[in-house]
């Protein structure tokens, strides 16, 4: 039979328990179907941006030359259908997030976290336990490597070792110098995502994004999706081996952006000036907005009450329907 | 029967501890208990949506924001210098509307329990209530509402695991309709705006304030609006530029 001390000592050595144990088990689930809501940089992440349109990007000179060297035709070569976007595709693509956890089989312990894959991103896998990155000289991949933290109620994760890939996807690249950090905070049914993209080489300062994805135990996402198969599309790109490119100062869609929208080019090749609210003070005599919406102007598509995304009009606002 | 009750007491005494975080944030002044410093001065970050903010797009461009049928009929009746005319040219800078105006944000601490938050452009002023505080029974809607805060609270199992959330969430009701986007995409005084407050240290010294935004609005939205405007932490007040409301620019 347990003497008095020994009940008293039982009981507080379960308090302790209670308050001293800190299991390595997540601090929040951010585990489920999270659906998109693009509801910011709608634009860019469905449709796709305009051509050249680089406003709200902090890019270098060299980022910039890059970028305008750029022809969306090089996707229709075979090799190039299927190219992958690094992991900071999280927060630039348009689609939902399916994530889970796995653990250790013996200890019950979080090793990863997991982002499913899409037909151009690999799976990203988050480390939760600790491990180094490797050595700067190891190999870059398009899944990169990536590890994270709990502060608080949020994951912070960090991502080195990516090749380098689209920021947006009018190709605007980052390149595989580029680190990643993103903050993972879950409110209720709601998740922010806030990716800090920084890369020495094509960015003046880390680039700032933030978007938000509600869960939907319905959407029932893949965690790994169909294959991307490629095929020959153009007949004129068979095996000629040449990549579709525009030389320095031949773009032609540089101006595009000003004619259909009246933003100064300056605005449109990016820089980080254009930014900060004073750079407002600049644009006040240079800007006029245009007389009638140019695109994308027929109202929201989808039932009331339903999560259907976009507008229900394309292009040129006529209200061609979506295909 | 007394070796009995000893246990009970140790675990009495057990449980009371456990939720002492909880205890100590209702009975502490919400300046007191804050987990998260967000005093200070912000500056917005323009990366997102750069079309849409920085510049008043065209009348009839409300791409990505969830309208009804109604809010369409109204916002291709915008008209900015009618707005002016009867001195409603702060329609988009209501609470609803305001967080992703560029500008600069001035962060301070009213009193113990409210938030003052201050915009330079607009000359705005938000106060987030902590607290027992109640919105006013006879409140008339103005631009910033009437604004209930509080600190997020891990859950129990959380808490008990030493967890502590670093969020604020504000939920602002009694707003005077207003515009979520400078070109007339409306939102009506039946609006609620739920937004959490997230601050982000970075390593190289950068501090982050992100506001998850979450308007509903059943008269001109079908669906929850979601956006998370950026703001970065600037040393000092240098920059702090007031600009009365424009409805033109």
């Amino acid at each position: 039979m347990m003497t008095k001390a020994g009940l008293i000592g039982l009981v507080l050595l379960i308090l302790v328990g209670m308050l001293i144990v800190v299991p390595a088990r997540a601090q929040i689930d951010l585990s489920g179907d999270w659906v998109a809501r693009e509801h910011e940089d709608w634009q860019d992440r469905t449709p796709g941006p305009e051509a050249v349109d680089y406003s709200g990007l902090p890019l270098s000179a060299e980022g910039r030359a890059r970028a305008l060297s750029y022809s969306a035709s090089s996707l229709s070569m075979p090799e190039r259908q299927c190219l992958y976007y690094p992991p900071h595709y999280v927060v630039i693509g348009p689609q939902g997030l399916k994530i889970w956890s796995e653990s250790d089989p013996v200890t019950g312990a979080v090793l990863a976290w997991k982002i499913n894959a899409f037909l151009d991103r690999d799976t990203v896998t988050i480390w939760m336990d600790g491990r180094p990155h490797p050595s700067k000289n190891a190999v870059h991949s398009f899944g990169g490597f990536t590890t994270g933290v709990w502060e608080g109620t949020t994951l912070t994760t960090y991502t080195t070792h990516m090749k380098e890939g689209y920021i947006r996807r009018n190709g605007v690249v980052a390149s595989d110098q580029t680190t990643l950090t993103m903050h993972f905070s879950r409110h209720g049914n709601t998740l922010t995502v806030t990716a800090l993209i920084d890369d020495p080489v094509y960015l003046t300062q880390p680039h700032i994004l933030s978007r938000s994805w509600q869960l939907d135990p319905t959407a029932n996402m893949a965690i790994v999706p169909a294959p991307c198969v490629p095929e020959a599309e153009l007949p004129g790109l068979k095996g000629e081996g040449a990549v579709p490119h525009y030389l320095p100062g031949e773009n032609p869609f540089v101006n595009e952006v000003t004619r259909m929208y009246h933003l100064p080019v300056e605005v449109v090749l990016g820089g980080a000036e254009a930014l900060y609210p004073e750079f407002r003070k600049k644009l006040k005599d240079m800007y006029v907005a245009p007389p009638a919406c140019v695109r994308y102007c027929c109202g929201w598509g989808g039932p009331p009450g339903t999560t259907g995304r976009g507008l229900n009009c394309f292009l040129d606002g006529t209200g061609r329907l979506w295909p | 029967m007394r070796t009995h009750r000893l246990p009970i007491l140790v675990a009495a005494v057990a449980l009371s501890l456990v939720g002492r975080n909880r205890l100590f944030a209702q009975s502490s002044s919400a300046k007191a208990a804050a987990p998260i410093d967000l005093t200070g001065y912000w500056v917005s970050i323009v990366s997102e949506d750069w079309r849409w903010r920085m510049v008043t797009p065209a009348k009839g461009d409300y791409a990505s924001v969830p309208i009804t049928a109604e809010a369409k009929r109204v916002a291709d009746t915008w008209d900015p210098a009618k707005d002016e005319a009867a001195g409603e040219q702060c329609r988009s800078y209501g609470a609803a509307g305001i967080m992703r105006v560029p500008g600069r944000l001035h962060i301070t601490w009213q009193d113990d329990n409210t938030l003052k938050v201050e915009t330079d452009v607009g000359m705005q002023t938000r106060l987030l209530h902590f607290g027992s505080w109640k919105t006013p029974k006879e409140a008339k809607p103005t631009w910033q509402g009437e604004s209930a805060a509080e600190w997020e609270i891990a859950g129990e199992a959380a808490r008990r695991r030493g967890v502590v959330a670093r969020s604020l969430k504000v939920v602002t009701t009694h707003m005077r309709p207003g515009y979520l986007r400078k070109n007339g995409v409306p939102y009506s005084a039946d609006a609620v705006l739920t937004e959490y407050w997230d601050l982000y240290k970075e390593k190289n010294g950068d501090q982050w304030l992100v506001v998850t935004t979450l308007v509903d609005d059943p008269r001109y939205l079908q669906l929850q609006w979601v956006t998370s405007p950026n703001f970065k932490m600037e040393p000092d007040g240098a920059k702090w530029d007031p600009t009365p409301c424009s409805a033109k620019w």
